[in-house]
């Protein structure tokens, strides 16, 4: 198809069609240029020392520092936590919606883009208005949980904020997948041979999402590991509010730290284009995988 | 996909077609497929409820009470509303508003040229690695952002020095420096939202109108364009939207010397605001959210006619 409306348009109007790509790679050139060149001044920025010349000081330093060690894992544990709670809440309530109640349908997916409309900061200021009641509480049972809320080893407030933020990802995927595969037939035929409810979700329905379970929960993943606002404001520290702290004595090791947060997102999608690239492909490589072992 | 049914898909409520059931089983099981269907979606519920419906009616309820600092009791009061309106809260809202504003034009701009000059290329690999690519950037926000353009731009960044920007008065702390950081990760959330909307301009219609005598820019201004418009105009909701939300790489970059309004919430809330203005972050950000509805309202009504030409 391509190919006969290039040679049709030659032949009709052949000027514009030489002269098109040209003005097209001038864009694209100009594009890369801004795009690529704040990577490589930063990566020079991160080596160059005004006094002694190419230096790979700040990586050191980032490798032997014991905070961003525990800020890293932090933004880690955070994000791995948001995305099962994430997937938790929302693989069951998407596929019992699109089986069983098509009534809610439109209720759930207005809930989950109504993030979308409220800031991450707006959000935030409710959540530290309602953190704020704690004193109030501090007879009641519900202390407990507050205590728990904003333990500083593990901020549970920060996943479940996190969890909110995550939802128009996981919604996008998950209701982009379900229309890509006839889920009744699926769960019938599985509930026909015997299967339970849960067995026919987990080895039945989850496997056949497979592509958008991934898809959403490495959107929701780099979005947690690049979130500053939240944390900062509620008083935590993961990775880039650490990042941030430590730019305002050591300008070098916050730009090699923001190079390697760009190096993981760059990781994380590469991984979600393979993973969720072919259900097949894994599989084999899977297979593969068990007959070396 | 990899499990093909054997019957044709059945539409009745009971899953399970054994051997003539007993009414009396089957009424059990029907009333238990009742039973379950609830189960499965009340945690989500009370998950939203708590998280986000709690912070959210707290928002706007304590937006409109003001707390007396003598006696600690609370009334309802228009006072951090008007506030939040007046002075230089005013101008922070102003200053997001017009920020992004006009990044989201920029990032309509340059991302939807941007595309179709990819297009035009016709290579496959080229859109694989500009698409994966500008996931990566689209992501790339917040303070690692700022830092890589504080490496660049900066006062002793990189480029500022190798092409002595500073004698020229460039500096990146100011608007137009916000402007460029911000389409760093708007124009690839552009491409990519604009792509599958451009793919959809078919070439049929080029030809059609090439062989009506149209140039390629009448193709474009009485063809093209009207189909696009409301994708181009989708996609720069969403541009302001992700604009006028993102507040990390503008605090990180300039601090407070460009007045936002994110920034100031943020700064309202680490309790930088008078005795009695406790709540007025609390009216800001719903400022924010009632912008960020109308701006919204502005794109349903045009949803129907690109379905209906692109879909």
């Amino acid at each position: 198809m391509a190919g006969m409306t290039a040679v049709s348009r030659t032949a009709r109007v052949p000027r514009t069609a030489r002269r098109r790509p040209w003005g097209g790679v001038l864009v694209l050139l100009l594009a890369a240029l801004y795009f690529l060149a704040p990577v490589a001044a930063s990566l020079w920025f991160t080596v160059d020392d005004p006094a002694e010349g190419v230096t790979f000081g700040a990586y050191a330093k980032g490798l032997h520092d014991a905070d961003m060690a525990a800020a890293l894992g932090l933004s880690v544990r955070l994000g791995l936590a948001t995305v099962a709670l994430g997937l938790a809440l929302m693989v069951p309530t998407m596929v019992v919606v699109a089986l069983r109640l098509p009534g809610l349908r439109r209720v759930v997916e207005v809930l989950c883009m109504v993030p979308l409309i409220v800031p991450p900061v707006a959000l935030v200021a409710g959540v530290s208005t309602v953190l704020s009641w704690e004193q109030d509480l501090a007879d009641t049972p519900l202390w407990g949980t507050f205590q728990a809320l904003h333990n500083k080893s593990f901020p549970l407030v920060l996943v479940l904020v996190y969890t909110v933020m995550s939802l128009p990802f996981l919604h996008r995927s998950l209701d982009a997948g379900l229309r890509a595969v006839d889920l009744r037939t699926l769960v019938e035929a599985s509930r026909s041979l015997g299967a339970s409810r849960l067995g026919t979700l987990c080895r039945v329905v989850v496997p056949n999402l497979r592509p958008a379970i991934v898809s959403g929960a490495v959107l929701s993943l780099a979005m947690v590991l690049g979130e500053f606002t939240v944390a900062n404001v509620l008083g935590f520290e993961p990775f880039s509010v650490w990042m941030v702290h430590v730019g305002e004595y050591e300008a070098q090791l916050s730009v090699a730290a923001a190079m390697l947060s760009l190096l993981i997102t760059w990781g994380l999608l590469l991984l979600l284009t393979n993973i969720a690239g072919g259900r097949t492909r894994g599989r084999l490589v899977r297979d593969r995988r068990k007959t070396t072992v | 996909m990899a499990v093909t049914s054997p019957a044709p898909a059945r539409t009745g409520e009971d899953p399970a077609p054994a051997p003539a059931p007993a009414p009396a089983a089957r009424r059990t099981r029907a009333a238990r497929a009742g039973r379950w269907r609830w189960p499965a979606v009340v945690p989500y519920f009370a998950f939203m409820a708590v998280c986000f419906g709690l912070p959210a009616c707290t928002l706007a309820y304590n937006a409109f009470t003001v707390v007396d600092p003598g006696t600690g009791a609370s009334h309802y009061s228009l006072d951090n509303v008007r506030h939040s309106l007046s002075g230089a809260y005013a101008t922070g809202l102003a200053g997001s508003v017009k920020l992004s504003l006009l990044s989201a034009v920029l990032a309509t701009v340059l991302g939807t040229v941007i595309a179709q000059a990819l297009l035009g290329t016709r290579s496959t690999a080229l859109r694989k690695a500009v698409v994966s690519a500008s996931g990566v950037f689209a992501n790339f926000s917040g303070a690692p952002l700022a830092f890589a353009f504080i490496a660049t731009l900066g006062t002793t960044g990189t480029v500022t020095r190798l092409l002595h920007l500073k004698a020229t008065g460039f500096s990146l702390y100011t608007f137009t420096g916000l402007v460029l950081a911000y389409l760093y990760f708007m124009v690839p959330l552009m491409v990519v939202t604009v792509l599958p909307a451009l793919d959809g301009v078919r070439a049929q219609w080029r030809e059609a109108a090439a062989s009506c005598g149209a140039t390629r820019a009448q193709f474009w201004r009485h063809v093209g364009l009207p189909v696009l418009t409301p994708s181009l105009l989708g996609g720069a909701v969403l541009m302001f939207g992700t604009a006028f939300a993102s507040h990390a790489t503008a605090a990180v970059m300039t601090g407070s010397s460009v007045p936002l309004i994110t920034i100031q919430i943020a700064n309202a809330l680490a309790g930088n605001v008078l005795v009695g203005q406790e709540n007025l972050a609390l009216a800001m950000s719903l400022n924010m959210v009632v912008i960020a509805l109308l701006v919204m309202a502005v794109q349903i009504p045009l949803q129907r006619r690109s379905n209906r030409w692109l879909g």
